[in-house]
């Protein structure tokens, strides 16, 4: 269920590499699972820079609130529109539905790609799910 | 269930009650002013019949469970009697009609009830002066921490550490961060207390205080209290106690001689006065040696020839607006005036064995975490159960709201997993105790996670959506 | 002893169950040094009979003006329905806690939601919330959160703001970094002078009217602070003005903050009140406190439970947006009570009422009292300033103290530059002849 393409945080963060250096990141399915039903996501501005570890916003389950950490460093590109409140088709749940996909969160132009490295790898990261 | 609001049963024309008319020269308010600083049509307010209005809100109050109709064992909220002649005395027209402005000349039966109130709270705490300012509890614990700030910052010393216990209520990191500190969260030790040794290894220059609640909130003393604070006294720090549960301490120990610098106290809580649906509370905040300078000000002081209103020396300044909560205040007054000091003290003993009367009786059936003789309330897990039952704690309780009964506090304090934390208080008769205690082990006996899903039946409604409720708000109508 | 039930023998087999022989045992974890082994020195018990002489006694101690009250200055006395008192002492309102458990507390839950309702109704605001302890704690959650929203350092807060609002901002925001400049007021209008508003200003805070009584021009200074990109921050310290006056949503306000005293409470020497905080959606997640949110049951049916409490204290901790618990419910469920009973034309005419009482009072002063002004020539609503003859203003006030009239307040203390002046203030309590006995009984001050 830990894709292998993708890379992890400790803090239970994915990034996909797209092309131009730029990473679509989320939280993962265990994340989503740990919190329960998400009802709102407080989003990055776009435009603005982070580094590596930053916090870049929070996901907001009914009965608890969790920090979501920036895995790489670099400026805020895009964010996921579903997330958005100001938009018709606010669905925060399409983290819970679909975590590693369609409920990914920020698009960042990555400014030091060497970073990937010192993330983890879907067997490490998984090793992390099951000793929690 | 009906459950139109108020405004889907309006019809225009309809007249509630009117005040009283005028009898003054009529003018037009758009004669003095300006057109667009007036508004354009009146407010959209509901039109009713009194009787209409009356029938809403007796209807309405029938959907609530409540002391006055059910045993209503909350944790950390200690849902004592409200006595009725208390509210008797705070309604009378003499402190009803009392403007907060008006000179101290003609408030002085006001001001001595203040002044004995901050004298019988300073004596119950072991504290040296009161403040009664603070609304409520948390807005206690934020003012004893400006006073904190301030205080180092009069002395020369930069401490922006606030250190709490992973078993605190929430209002004390959340005060802290309010007051400016940065807050260390400590675990607690194995039997539920504070690790002593944990503690010691965040305590340095840079520490501001110790928040602390004894009995703390898993309802245990703790035994270590004099060293605690002879360890934070060492290092030149501070050490605040949260006072939601003196309940269990009055006339039999006080935080003052433990070693704590400062204190709040719930008028809500301890002295009986009624939580009306989530407030008005009184936290007055109690303090020793030069932290009384530092309390918000005025407080009263006693003259030969009466009582004043005055600022403490090096007062932080208000944190409300008036000298606080008054009517709150007459009613803990006229509670404590009651009992006398053999009447508190044995209420505080009655709280703490029919706390352990229930524990014991519980114990078996449901999970002690922590197996000691507990305070005025203890803390029981549904772990077990969970496991081999499948119910939750919140399964337990809307299980007991079908039985008659309100929920136990549930999932607090948080280092107890499926907490469910019982206080009874000592205004609660043993068979109304039994009958609870026999629900309960009925229930861990006879129910399941599945037979309780749908639980609780018969009330107004069953479980709601709450996580709808989150993600699309509808906050008004 | 009276509240506790147990009976010698009750005592005695709780006991046996817990398996203790006496209290000592019972509290033998208590170290013996910290148990305290002597009697609290409290007054002695008294009965109900006798208790309620006592409180009696102490009430008879405080003055009763029988010939009216002029005072307002940040509490005000409306009238109140008798259902009011009625509703909020039954039992079931009087002795819930805070609504936890939502099928056992639907009652308190629909009358919160009504309540948040209402204040968005009377503000012209998207959302309210429950109500938090007062004007003052009100004033301050709104600038917090305008620091949040706009994460700028400063914040203006006019000088017609309650001066113990602007203490109670002084003391909250002491540590925490974000500076409180005053922007003074008019000396001759007493409209508050907006200059400059640099881009390190999170907020403008006004009240309207002031405390001087002075009905500003909302619009534009909500206008002015937006250009800025600040926030505007309305306080309104006597809601029912708002039957009268525009609606600050209507004229830009994204907070409106306040008192709902005024609106089915008593002034009970300063408390329990009722601060509302009441804000715009694009806010809605920043706004402190309780709220209460309509939903659906498992059947489908209407009911009502706390929400976003993921931003609360008991789950955020120290990154929660207050450390708010308690509040003031049943304060809240008075004023609930209130609005619907008075409706749109009851609370209408009580604006009404205090309005004209107050340009009656206004024009008197003027037409009848040689020496006495008023201090101010911006258009007011209930409350105005007069400037009494040089030196005299306290002597004054002592003097009607004794005719029991209670004469306004003082602003010297709080206000230097209005030396020799009295606020005050009528409501719709305020009679003809109060007025008319007033303004003789001032007369007969200066012929003595």
């Amino acid at each position: 269920m830990i894709p292998q393409d993708l890379k992890y945080t400790e803090e239970h963060e994915w990034v996909k590499v797209l092309d131009d250096g730029v990473a679509l990141v989320g939280i993962t399915d265990f994340a989503q699972e740990q919190l329960g039903d998400i009802v709102f996501v407080e989003l990055p501005e776009v435009g603005v820079s982070f580094k590596q570890h930053d916090l870049l916003g929070t996901v907001e389950s009914v009965k608890t609130v969790s920090d979501m950490f920036t895995p790489v460093s670099g400026e805020v590109i895009e964010v996921n529109p579903i997330l958005s409140e100001d938009n018709e088709g606010f669905a925060p749940e399409i983290i819970n539905q679909d975590a590693y996909g369609q409920g990914w969160i920020a698009k960042i132009k990555m400014s030091d790609v060497s970073e990937l490295e010192n993330l983890l790898d879907a067997a490490a990261y998984k090793k992390i799910t099951e000793e929690a | 269930m009906n459950s139109k609001t108020i405004f889907e049963k309006s019809h225009p024309g309809r007249v509630g009650t009117m005040p009283p008319p005028s009898d003054c020269p009529a003018v037009q308010a758009c004669e003095v002013i300006p057109a667009a600083r007036l508004r354009g049509a009146k407010p959209e307010l509901p039109e009713l019949t009194e009787l209409e209005v009356m029938r809403h809100f007796v209807g309405l109050s029938q959907k609530n469970y409540s002391v006055d109709t059910q045993f209503y064992p909350l944790g950390s909220c200690t849902m004592k009697y409200n006595p009725r002649v208390n509210e008797l005395v705070a309604s009378l027209p003499g402190f009803t009609d009392l403007h907060p402005l008006s000179g101290c000349q003609h408030v002085q039966g006001a001001l001595q009830l203040m002044y004995e109130l901050q004298k019988g709270l300073a004596e119950i705490t072991g504290m040296e002066a009161v403040t009664l300012q603070p609304s409520a509890g948390a807005h206690g614990e934020v003012t004893a921490l400006f006073a904190i700030e301030r205080y180092f910052k009069a002395n020369g010393e930069n401490r922006h550490i606030i250190i709490v216990p992973d078993s605190s209520h929430g209002t004390n990191p959340a005060s802290a961060a309010l007051a400016g500190f940065e807050v260390v969260t400590i675990p607690s030790s194995a039997d539920g207390l504070v690790d002593l040794e944990a503690l010691k290894a965040h305590l340095g220059p840079e520490v501001a205080a110790l928040m602390l609640t004894n009995p703390n909130t898993v309802g245990l003393f703790d035994v270590h209290i004099s060293e605690i604070c002879r360890l934070l006294h060492e290092v030149g720090a501070l050490v605040y106690y949260d006072g939601a549960n003196m309940n269990a301490l009055m006339g039999l120990a006080r935080p003052g001689d433990m070693g704590f610098d400062m204190v709040h106290i719930n008028l809500h809580k301890t002295f009986s006065t009624p939580h009306g649906g989530g407030g008005p509370g009184s936290g007055p905040v109690g303090a020793k040696g030069e932290l009384v300078k530092f309390l918000p000000g005025p407080t009263v002081v006693k003259h030969e020839n009466g009582y004043v209103l005055q600022k403490p020396e090096h007062s932080i300044g208000r944190v409300r607006m008036f000298w606080g909560n008054f009517l709150v205040m007459v009613k803990a007054w006229a509670y404590i005036r009651a009992l006398g000091a053999e009447g508190v003290r044995n209420a505080s003993r009655l709280a703490v064995l029919a706390a352990n009367y229930m524990r014991v009786r519980l114990q078996e059936a449901y999970e002690l975490p922590f197996k000691r003789v507990c305070m005025h309330e203890f803390v029981l897990s549904a772990s077990k159960l969970k496991k081999e039952k499948g119910i939750h704690a919140l399964d337990a309780a809307k299980a007991l709201l079908e039985r008659g009964f309100h929920a136990p506090t549930i999932y607090f304090p948080l280092i107890v997993e499926e907490a469910l934390m019982i206080e009874p208080t000592e205004t609660e008769s043993k068979e109304t105790m039994d009958a609870f205690v026999e629900a309960m082990l009925e229930i861990a006996e006879h129910e399941s996670g599945e037979t309780l899903h749908a639980a609780p039946r018969g009330l107004p409604v069953t479980r709601l959506d709450e996580t709808q409720a989150a993600r699309k708000p509808v906050l008004k109508q | 002893m009276p509240y506790l039930p147990h009976t010698p023998d009750d005592i005695q087999a709780m006991m046996e169950t817990v398996g203790v022989k006496d209290w000592d045992e019972l509290f033998s974890f208590i170290p013996e040094e910290l148990r305290l082994n002597r009697p609290l020195e409290l007054p002695p018990a008294l009965s109900e009979y006798d208790l309620v002489d006592y409180f009696k006694s102490l009430a008879d101690k405080n003055a009763i003006f029988s010939n009216g009250s002029f005072l307002g200055a940040g509490a005000y006395r409306h009238f109140i329905p008798s259902i009011v008192g009625h509703i909020t002492s039954r039992s079931e309102y009087l002795t819930a806690y805070t609504p936890y458990q939502a099928e056992a507390s639907q009652g308190t839950l629909q009358t919160i939601f009504e309540f948040q309702s209402l204040i968005c109704r009377l503000t012209g605001m998207d959302v309210a919330n429950a109500s938090v302890y007062d004007g003052g704690t009100a004033a301050a959650d709104a600038v917090i959160m305008a620091h949040g929203q706009t994460r700028r350092s400063k914040v203006l807060v006019s000088r017609g703001v309650h001066p113990q609002i602007r203490e109670v901002l002084a003391t909250y925001l002491a540590g925490s970094g974000l500076k409180i400049e005053e922007v003074p007021l008019n000396p001759q209008s007493g409209e508050t002078e907006l200059g400059e508003i640099d881009k390190d200003t999170a907020a403008v805070l006004v009240q309207i009217p002031n405390f001087l009584g002075i009905v500003e021009d909302g619009a534009a200074i909500s206008e002015k602070a937006h250009q800025a990109g600040a926030l505007a921050i309305v306080e309104v310290s006597d809601p029912v003005c708002l039957a009268m006056l525009e609606a600050p949503g209507a004229y830009g306000a994204d907070i409106c903050c306040g008192d709902a005293q005024a609106l089915g409470n008593p002034v009970a020497y300063g408390g329990p009140y009722v601060g509302f905080l009441a804000c715009t959606q694009k806010l809605m997640r920043r706004i402190p406190g309780r709220l209460v949110g309509m939903s659906e049951d498992t059947e489908g049916r209407r009911g009502f439970c706390l929400t976003l409490q993921a931003r609360e204290q008991h789950i955020r901790r120290e990154k929660a947006s207050s450390n708010i618990c308690s509040n003031q419910a049943l304060c809240a469920l008075a004023t609930t009570i209130y609005l619907s009973l008075l409706g749109p034309n009851g609370l209408s005419s009580a604006a009404q009422s205090s309005f004209q009482a107050s340009q009656y009072l206004q024009r008197r002063c003027q037409e009848d009292l040689p020496g006495y002004s008023l201090a101010l020539n911006g258009c007011t609503y209930n409350e105005f300033v007069l400037r009494c003859p040089e030196g005299k203003a306290d002597e004054l006030q002592q003097y009607l103290a004794c005719e029991g009239i209670e004469a306004g307040y003082l602003l010297q203390e709080s206000y230097p530059e209005f030396k020799d002046c009295l606020l005050l203030c009528c409501t719709e309590l305020t009679k003809k002849a109060h007025i008319d006995e007033l303004i003789e009984r001032i007369k007969s001050f200066e012929e003595a």
